[in-house]
């Protein structure tokens, strides 16, 4: 750790800070923003997630070491935390944090890419199967059954025993088309109840087609549902991808991810157990920042369901 | 109530009839033989060329389903490339295993969810909520996996309180038929089980505290304090009653965890079950197993949900089956 990177680590966590308050000041101006604030872990949530979404984007900056360098794997490897390795070196003799660094742009990109795909299509499906009901909504329907009668993981270890390898975007894309079954479902019970109301008609009376009247009408009233169906959903996704990478089929190494960082460090847990502790750590912290900040979203947007 | 149950039952069958036939089509599109267009070849091209006749990889596709269909009607799921048996045989082999796994899990995920729901519920906002709540959102979160290498590493390798993996000791227990080998086997199930059992733990607990705090500002709950019951009994017979239908839902959804969990924990403790078994087969390209094991899957998340459904009409007497 030179004095550059630790001083562009106190920005990053300067800047997190910053932009927390700045949002929660700006939320205390609404009602939906103040029932969010309400939550406890809401405003720490944001602030861990913002901490690793500057981690993510300044990485460069941040990291000390090339995060897949091997700095020196005679004297180097497992070396334990110290000021000079903040969080230990791996097996491979590499900077752990510099990896974990580095791995949030993978693990939480495929997340947060996944996600956006999952819910575009779940959306889209889920309104399509509410608005025309009859055939398409039964034939739509059956296929979201299917879909969530296949544990997501087989159907990887599948896609991987056929495929050897998956490329990285191939990933994302095979994560989001298979995470879309439960949004669809939830999107339709609501359309097909938003469908019978007045202002639905209305557009319909002033000559709107399905595809205005489901985009322009409906869809935004479903927002609240979606938005917290993808909070909570990233980090299922996040935890899907560090099992996959962990079995060896996910994000090939040396590119870092959190859940291959996780399988080079396992094998030597018991001399360095830092190197599969820290990232381990790092995904149970984001996940549980995107389930708190899910959780509060459901009850500052959508308050007939609180949780409570 | 019977021909609710028929077309329920009808349904799933017809999921799990269209899960394996997108699964076929998925195999045989994407590779169809034991040699694909990977660089790393398994076997040399004459292997292959016989390997593909003796499997009929070499008939049209229509044909190749029909087979396959009928045998899968006989209970054949095909033949492993790589360890050279029937998958039905691999497969009965390791599902005991993972099955033994996923009851001891569940034992913990629910007794141990409902007692923090509970006790959550009735401290409702106070300190112990809060904590426990936040632990359990903590736990929830981690990946399923690490927290087995956390509790590897802490009870078995730090420790030795836990033996680190396999299910049984070979030399002194390889069959369960003494009273200290099945102590042997719990021994050896624990860690396995706990780190299952507590994740799920987790989302039980907060799922079960909502249901009871719902059902606690109920009227016929003042009824019961109102005549002079105690608190005890209110919470645990009144208010429970009620408060444990989500469970049946949640039994549903517990099953696609416990599978999907059970892949991941059985490769950490190196407890040969059926998701261990899946992922070994991919290293060696033996994607009958790995679509196998998928089938099975699927179909115990069917049946899952459908003992869920059933056991919520059987325990609901408000909810009315349609058609009924």
């Amino acid at each position: 750790m030179t004095f550059a990177t630790w001083l562009a680590l106190g920005g990053a966590v300067l800047v997190a800070l910053l932009g927390v308050e700045e949002s929660r000041r700006h939320a205390m101006k609404s009602v939906a923003g103040r029932r969010f604030l309400r939550h406890p872990t809401a405003a720490p949530a944001l602030f861990v997630l913002a901490f690793f979404v500057i981690l993510a984007l300044a990485a460069r900056l941040i990291a000390p070491y090339d995060p897949i360098e091997h700095l020196d794997p005679a004297h180097l490897a497992n070396h334990a935390p110290s000021a000079r390795f903040l969080l230990g070196t791996d097996p491979y003799s590499r900077d752990v944090w510099s990896r974990l660094v580095f791995g949030a742009r993978i693990s939480l990109g495929i997340g947060a890419l996944a996600m956006l795909v999952a819910v575009t299509l779940g959306a889209l499906v889920g309104s399509v199967a509410g608005y025309f009901r009859r055939w398409v909504d039964a034939a739509l329907m059956r296929l979201v059954d299917v879909g969530l009668a296949m544990p997501r993981i087989f159907v990887f270890l599948m896609a991987v025993a056929l495929w050897d390898r998956v490329a990285l975007w191939v990933l994302v894309l095979l994560i989001g088309l298979t995470g879309w079954f439960g949004t669809s479902r939830l999107v339709r019970a609501e359309v097909l109840s938003l469908r019978e109301r007045e202002f639905v008609a209305a557009a319909g009376a002033l000559g709107a087609g399905p595809t205005r009247i489901i985009l322009r009408h409906v869809l935004p009233n479903v927002a609240a549902p979606i938005i917290v169906s993808a909070a909570l959903g990233i980090g299922n996704v996040m935890l899907l991808e560090a099992g996959l990478s962990f079995l060896g089929m996910g994000v090939a190494s040396p590119t870092p991810s959190w859940g291959n960082m996780i399988f080079d460090g396992w094998l030597k847990m018991e001399v360095a157990p830092w190197s599969a502790t820290f990232p381990g750590l790092a995904i149970s912290l984001v996940v549980m920042a995107f389930n708190a900040v899910g959780d509060a979203l459901r009850d500052a947007l959508d308050p007939r369901k609180e949780a409570r | 109530m019977a021909v609710w149950l028929v077309r329920r039952l009808a349904a799933s069958i017809a999921i799990v009839f269209a899960v394996i036939t997108l699964t076929f089509f998925i195999v045989h599109l994407a590779r169809g033989s034991p040699c694909g267009p990977s660089q790393e070849q398994p076997f040399p091209p004459e292997v292959c060329d016989t390997l593909i006749k003796q499997f009929g990889l070499d008939q049209p596709l229509s044909v190749q389903y029909v087979r396959y269909l009928g045998q899968l009607a006989r209970g054949n799921l095909g033949r492993s490339f790589a360890l050279h048996r029937p998958v039905a045989d691999a497969l009965a082999d390791a599902l005991p295993h993972t099955f033994v796994l996923a009851l001891a899990a569940l034992v913990i995920d629910f007794s141990l969810g409902l007692a923090l729901g509970i006790y959550q519920a009735v401290r409702e906002r106070r300190f112990a909520d809060i904590a426990l709540g936040n632990i359990a959102l903590f736990i929830n979160s981690m990946p399923t996996f690490w927290l087995g290498l956390v509790l590897l590493l802490v009870f078995a390798q730090r420790l030795h309180w836990f033996p680190p993996g396999s299910p049984s000791n070979p030399v002194l227990c390889p069959r369960l038929d003494s009273a200290y080998c099945v102590l042997d086997f719990l021994w050896h199930l624990a860690l396995p089980a706990l780190t299952l059992g507590l994740v799920g733990a987790a989302a039980t607990a907060r799922y079960q505290r909502t249901a009871m705090l719902e059902v606690i500002r109920q009227d016929y709950v003042r009824t019961a304090r109102a005549k002079g019951l105690g608190e005890r009994r209110v919470l645990l017979v009144h208010a429970l009653r009620n408060a444990l239908l989500p469970f049946i839902t949640l039994f549903g959804l517990t099953f696609p965890f416990l599978l999907t969990g059970a892949v991941l924990v059985e490769s950490v403790f190196s407890w040969p079950g059926m998701g261990r078994l899946a992922v070994d087969a991919i290293g060696q390209r033996d994607y009958p197993v790995v679509t196998a094991a998928a089938l099975v899957a699927s179909a115990m998340v069917v049946l899952g949900n459908l003992l869920a459904d059933v056991m919520y009409v059987g325990a609901d007497p408000r909810i009315r089956v349609p058609g009924a």
